[in-house]
């Protein structure tokens, strides 16, 4: 087990060490670069600025520079917000975001999984078509309508009571984030319930099901021990993945409802060609993906001792 | 049954003769495929589902047929307009602007404090107004310095609710005032405030009217909605069934234009992606050990690039021209960069299966892999699959208005459904129809592919066969 | 069937349930948060768009920055509600020739108490130049003698015109002479920093609310980045018995106009700005709509160099006479404030001794279809055919998008002309607009400072602004006798000769002049908008009882 994870944890620096070059040799391949504003620079400005940041020398030194850096965790200062490192963004803002992000998932599982398994068992029945049409319109619809009209759901919540219920938007308790998890979690909630029903349906048709039925065991010690558990495999691997999304992300989220989170950074630094807290956010996401598949691909055991990942 | 016990006889016992007809198969036998069409064929989902997709067919490519209308002409006249009948409107001379009127026996200042100022009185329109200009002229206000000129669409209930400020007058002896500002065919109330040139006095007058709808005599023979138009003539305007969108364009024809596009990628992008992906994925579960390892690592890396940055220099490297539309290079880099998430998925699906009994068995009966993967493994981890694909539909939807929104993708003014919900998401609650009607037409789309889904799921299913 | 649905429901539940979780959503208390307004406590909360990115005066270039600065510091001179330049550390001043001799105040303080001084002009100007440290804004402190050639790295800091002759004496000499010298005093990079305080901080100078010093009506207490900014009274302010506020909360940062106003209709922000489909929600709440036009111009700007079509006098013509700009400013923008463009020079520029666009009226081009038809005409026979598509190059903000498709379709019909849309991200539009690789780009200008020269010198061709690359020798020589002239009357007769080249010649194509409407608290008083400047201003707010 722990040569196992000692081996996936080495694959995985290697593969951050891929990301890591991969995107800093395109965002330096893309036009433009994080000193370029509005009014135009002199060039001795510009000369300035270059060596003062180091751009003005050749790419691969650069390169090699960010690298050492990066050992040493350190990823330098913000080219847009000049004042803060971007160690400091980071550790400022992750939090905010994962909090947010996983109660998000919190609420998205709960719900996910609570419906899916609903529509397999009323399978073809009103709560079946009631709550699939739902999903499809949870779908269908850009994540921006859900974020606008749930904050304005809250305005005239507040406005009907004439006490303020629910915050509109900022962040610091936990009322705050009541309705931005809600709207952040509804895409993966959606995902979870349509994975959810077809697995559970595949599971609801194995005779070990009708053995234990036959066995007269209770519906719902059937549910948990036998039905859930071997259903959830695919919501386990979606869910990895989707934990470091809204974890980082839930951009749209964190600007409707003024959040101070790390999803804005991440798409603000591209549109700015801010290089380092490009670099900074990406090697940070990619090092938190790859944790959290190896933590996945760990609960495959877990919940199915079938399943043997390092065949 | 009622047998007595004497009833019985000894010729009840004798034995029956053997008959041909025991074991005749009564129905021809099917291979899974066939079985598989069948059941598909009699499922209620599947068959609404190919009703809708045949409809959505005919929309996209017969529709413009039928429907010629440009989707690209802009129409300044009837912005925004909701879905129905077709309007009249009256025609009119060049608009010139208005001198005006100025009483110059005035100062342009006067000496009274704001709260000291009158009511503007004998507030009215100069002439007929119509949805070119509003033109309003009042009696001057003794010693007023200016006048702030504010228009409601309701009657205003007090100086804090005036309405939109449309404008100021700087000196007290202009007494009119013309607006243009986005004139629709409604009731509109007019308030005019007296000023000291800053600050507003406290009583203000109130004029409603309603603007007739015009048209220009260049564009009436423009449109060609009459032969020799003249001034005081009423044509009937251009119809729009499902309205207009911000500048004029026709929604339908867009709506139509928009499903080729969004169709196009909709399909093929998650087609593309999900079939690679269950390639990688199946193969990646199915082997295992190192080789899963790298493959795994290969597909983590992908979803870890920023995903922005990347298209950008995907833009740039396939050298799409400025303003052309680039859409399969944007298929392709979709394609590129949304594959991992199915991969992973069915690698576990895989790896789940690949360890159930009737595996075993069958390869100690000697299956070889292929067949073991084309024959059991993939088929059971179908249902996870179409899930995949009917998530992808408006996902790659809606990425692919995002990309247009950076400049990748389509060029304006080529429409796609992602994007006129993008632009519809800003008119939300004052034109709700640009956003409904292309989102409705997704929500359409993405209920067809999922109801194709499930009818898929449960024709193909092994372990429903037989048991109806 | 619904009773065996409740039932499974139930186990559901009571499964979660055993869970404990319940006890975790039952912490849902209504919180009693700040309300937009408080006459007590004399508070009031706004948001801001962005985090403000640079808080050091000598390198601010950005709105947010400037806007907190505003009310954070004050320079020699500031501006008053009726927008008129008063007194500010400097109580009075003499100028002679090149000359300008500043008295400063003795009780003008910084926040730790100590006096602001003259040397505290001296190091921030100069640092400000220095071309170690960037300052993107240098270019308007070449107003001061040598200040261009300290930039350029010709010359030590030491050689700027400036100097202290003591404590509160200040004595600047400027490298020509500069009818409105004053004026950009006003501006953030003349703004007085203390020379301790950036040797001891560095790099980290104005990075944190501890790391720098404020001698403005406000003082900056708190600061959690990308989240809330607290400003709080500066007892050590000359003028603090005309400050009203104790405290400016900056609670809230988001440029969603959508959020702004359902914060402002849930009471928590006192200001907001609107846009097309939000000022319908404000009315229908029955709130008060102010409209203010910004002093910003929206223009096209061609491309010039040779070999671009665009650089063909008959073609810009036709352009010139095909474009409806009521019609952009009624149909297309449809929000009031916003003025048809004209000009490039804007209505609210002061002339001789009333505005300058009342008494030198711009030359328009009143839309005509066959003229227009005819320039283009002469265009194809001089550029030998049909024209090929060209190319308008944009940003990927909504109304930037909105008005191109505008320009394309109107093009299309009027003049038959292809327009291709590139839609490009900043940096990457930026680097087009550099490179020339453009033929018509979709741009604008807001003023620098409150003088005609800030949008005059656009089109000199030695000014790196001038992406279009226009050389006229006529321009820049109109140009240039602005720049070294103070009588106002011969400075406003070259601009106006300036602006008729630009019509003679069209140079640009002016679209709009840009308005805003906003929602401003009902109680709060005193808030002044701003054409240059902070904008909006409350330090010298009041909430009414």
């Amino acid at each position: 087990m722990f040569r196992y994870i000692a081996k996936r944890l080495l694959a995985g620096v290697i593969t951050i060490w891929f990301i890591a070059t991969a995107t800093f040799f395109a965002m330096h391949a893309v036009p433009g670069d994080p000193l370029m504003n509005d009014k135009a620079v002199s060039d001795e400005v510009r000369k300035n600025l270059e060596a003062r940041y180091g751009l003005d020398k050749p790419l691969g030194e650069q390169y090699i520079i960010f690298i050492s850096n990066m050992l040493r965790g350190d990823f330098g200062i913000s080219f847009t917000q000049q004042n803060r490192r971007v160690n400091d963004i980071i550790r400022e803002h992750f939090p905010v975001s994962a909090i947010l992000g996983i109660f998000a998932i919190i609420i998205a599982a709960l719900g996910g999984i609570l419906w899916g398994a609903l529509t397999a068992l009323y399978r073809n029945r009103l709560p079946d078509i009631l709550i699939m049409l739902l999903v499809i319109l949870g779908i269908s619809v850009p994540g921006f309508v859900f974020a606008a009209t749930g904050q304005l759901a809250l305005v005239h919540v507040n406005a009907i009571f004439g006490v303020k219920v629910l915050p509109v938007a900022g962040w610091g308790t936990f009322s705050h984030m009541l309705m931005p998890a809600l709207v952040l979690g509804l895409g993966t909630m959606a995902l979870l319930t349509r994975l959810m029903r077809t697995s559970m349906i595949d599971v609801m048709g194995e005779d070990y099901i009708r053995t234990a039925h036959a066995k007269g065991l209770s519906k719902q010690r059937i549910f948990l021990r036998h039905q859930l558990r071997n259903a959830i495999l695919p919501v386990v691997t979606v869910l990895g993945p989707q934990i470091s999304a809204i974890t980082t992300g839930g951009f749209v989220v964190e600007y409707v409802f003024a959040i101070p989170g790390l999803g804005r950074y991440f798409v603000q630094a591209v549109q700015q060609l801010d290089y380092t807290v490009i670099m900074g956010t990406t090697v940070f996401y990619g090092a938190f993906l790859v944790l959290m598949v190896i933590l996945v691909d760990i609960l495959y055991g877990f919940i199915d001792p079938r399943v043997r990942v390092s065949a | 049954m009622n047998y007595r016990a004497h009833d019985l006889k000894r010729e009840d016992f004798a034995p029956l003769e053997k008959s041909q007809l025991d074991e005749v198969v009564a129905r021809p036998s099917l291979s899974y495929w066939q079985d598989a069409w069948r059941r598909f064929k009699q499922n209620t989902r599947a068959i609404i589902s190919m009703y809708i997709l045949i409809a959505l067919a005919v929309f996209t490519l017969g529709g413009p047929l039928l429907w010629t209308v440009d989707a690209s002409k802009q129409n300044l006249n009837q912005t925004s307009q909701p879905p129905g009948l077709a309007k009249h409107a009256l025609v009119v001379s060049a608009f010139e602007r208005w001198t005006l009127p100025t009483d110059p026996s005035r100062p342009e200042y006067g000496d009274l404090p704001p709260e000291e100022l009158a009511n503007p009185e004998g507030l009215r329109a100069a002439e007929a107004p119509n949805t070119q200009s509003v033109r309003i002229t009042w009696r001057p206000v003794a010693e007023a310095g200016g006048y702030n000129i504010y228009r409601h669409t309701r009657p205003p209930t007090s100086m804090q609710d005036l309405g939109l400020p449309l404008g100021s007058i700087e000196t007290g002896n202009v007494h009119g005032y013309e607006d243009r500002l986005n004139l629709k065919q409604e009731d509109y109330f007019y308030s005019v405030v007296a000023t000291d040139g800053f600050d507003e006095a406290e009583t203000y007058a109130t004029l409603q009217l309603r603007p007739q709808l015009a048209i220009t005599r260049e564009h009436a023979l423009e449109q060609g909605l009459s032969e020799d138009p003249r001034a005081g003539d009423t044509v009937t305007l251009a119809f729009y069934p499902l309205g207009t969108d911000y500048l004029g364009r026709d929604m339908l024809a867009r709506l139509m234009e928009g499903a080729r596009v969004s169709l196009f990628i909709g399909v093929i992008a998650p087609l593309a992606f999900v079939i690679f992906g269950v390639a990688y994925g199946g193969f990646s579960g199915y082997v295992g050990g190192t080789i899963d390892n790298i493959l795994m690592r290969l597909a983590d890396f992908v979803v870890a690039l920023p995903f922005l940055l990347f298209m950008i220099l995907f833009k740039i490297a396939f050298g799409i021209g400025p303003g052309e539309s680039g859409v399969i290079p944007m298929l392709v880099a979709l394609v590129l960069l949304s594959w991992p998430a199915t991969a992973r998925l069915v690698r576990g699906q895989v790896l789940q299966i690949r360890e159930q009994g009737y595996i075993d068995a069958a390869r100690l009966m000697g299956a070889s892999n292929h067949y073991l993967i084309a024959r059991h493994i993939l088929p059971n981890t179908m249902g996870v699959v179409l899930v995949t694909f009917t998530f992808a539909v408006p996902m790659a939807i809606f990425a692919e208005a995002f990309l247009s929104f950076i400049g990748m993708g389509v060029a304006p003014p080529t429409p796609s459904w992602g994007s006129m919900c993008n632009e519809g998401v800003k008119t939300m609650l004052s034109h709700p129809h640009e956003l409904i009607l292309p989102a409705a037409l997704i929500s359409i789309t993405v209920l067809a592919f999922n109801l194709f889904g499930d009818g898929l799921t449960e024709a193909l299913d092994a372990r429903m066969r037989g048991r109806e | 069937m619904t009773k065996g649905f409740l039932v499974s429901i139930r186990n559901v539940i009571s499964f979660l349930g055993q869970q404990r979780l319940w006890a975790f959503f039952c912490l849902i208390i209504p919180i009693v948060s700040l309300a937009a307004v408080n006459g007590e406590t004399r508070t009031i909360t706004i948001s801001l768009t962005e985090e403000p990115p640079q808080l050091n005066s000598m390198k601010a270039t950005d709105q947010v920055s400037i806007f907190v600065l505003g009310h954070l510091m004050e320079g020699l001179v500031r501006y008053d509600p009726r927008g008129r330049l008063v007194p500010g550390v400097a109580k009075s001043w003499d100028v002679e020739d090149l000359d300008y001799t500043f008295q400063l105040r003795d009780d003008a303080r910084w926040s730790d108490g100590k006096p602001v001084t003259a040397h505290d002009f001296v190091f921030s100007w100069r640092n400000a130049l220095d071309p170690a440290t960037a300052s993107e804004y240098a270019f308007i402190l070449y107003a001061v003698k040598n200040g261009e050639a300290i930039n350029k790295g010709e010359r030590p800091i030491t050689d700027l015109g400036i100097h202290a002759l003591d404590d509160h004496t200040l004595v600047v000499t400027l490298e020509r002479p500069t009818a409105y010298f004053l004026k950009l005093c006003a501006f953030a990079s003349y703004l007085p920093v203390q020379e301790d305080m950036v040797r001891a901080k560095g790099d980290r100078y104005a990075a944190d609310a501890g790391d720098f010093l404020m001698n403005g009506p406000f003082k900056l207490e708190d600061w959690v980045h990308g989240a809330s900014l607290r400003m709080i009274k500066n007892e050590h302010y000359w003028d603090r018995d005309n400050i009203f506020l104790n405290e400016i909360n900056a609670d809230y940062i988001t440029s969603d106009t959508r959020a702004r106003l359902n914060l402002f209709l849930d009471d928590k922000i006192v200001y907001t700005s609107l846009d097309g489909d939000t000022y319908k929600d404000a009315l229908a709440n029955q709130l008060r709509i102010r409209s203010f036009t910004t002093g910003s111009v929206f223009f096209l700007e061609y491309n010039h160099r040779d070999g671009r079509l665009t650089s063909n006098l008959n073609l810009r013509r036709a352009i010139q006479y095909a474009y409806d700009a009521d019609e952009m400013v009624n149909k297309v923008l449809a929000t009031p404030g916003n003025l048809p463009g004209i000009s490039v020079f804007p209505v609210w520029l002061d002339g001789v001794e009333g505005k300058f666009r009342d008494e030198y009226p711009a030359p328009k081009a009143e839309r005509n279809i066959v003229r227009a038809r005819e320039y283009l005409a002469r265009a194809k026979e001089e550029l030998g055919g049909d024209i090929p598509p060209l190319i308008l190059l944009v940003g990927n903000s909504p109304t930037a998008s909105k008005q191109a498709e505008y320009i394309q379709g109107e093009l299309l019909n009027t003049l038959g002309l292809d327009i291709r849309i590139d839609k490009q991200i900043f940096k990457q539009r930026l680097a087009k607009m550099t490179s020339g690789d453009f033929d018509i780009v979709g741009a604008g200008w807001g003023p620098d400072f409150d003088d005609i020269m800030t949008f005059g010198d656009l089109f000199a061709s030695w000014n790196l602004n001038n992406r279009g690359r226009y050389n006229n020798p006529d321009y820049d020589q109109h140009i240039r006798t602005a720049m070294n002239s103070v009588d106002t009357l011969t400075r406003m007769e070259a601009m106006a000769n300036a602006q008729q080249i630009l019509f003679d010649d069209a140079v640009v194509l002016p679209q709009y002049e840009q308005g805003v409407i906003y929602l401003l608290h009902p109680k709060l008083r005193g808030v002044v908008r701003r054409v240059t400047g902070v904008d909006p201003d409350f330090t010298r707010a009041r909430i009414l009882p």
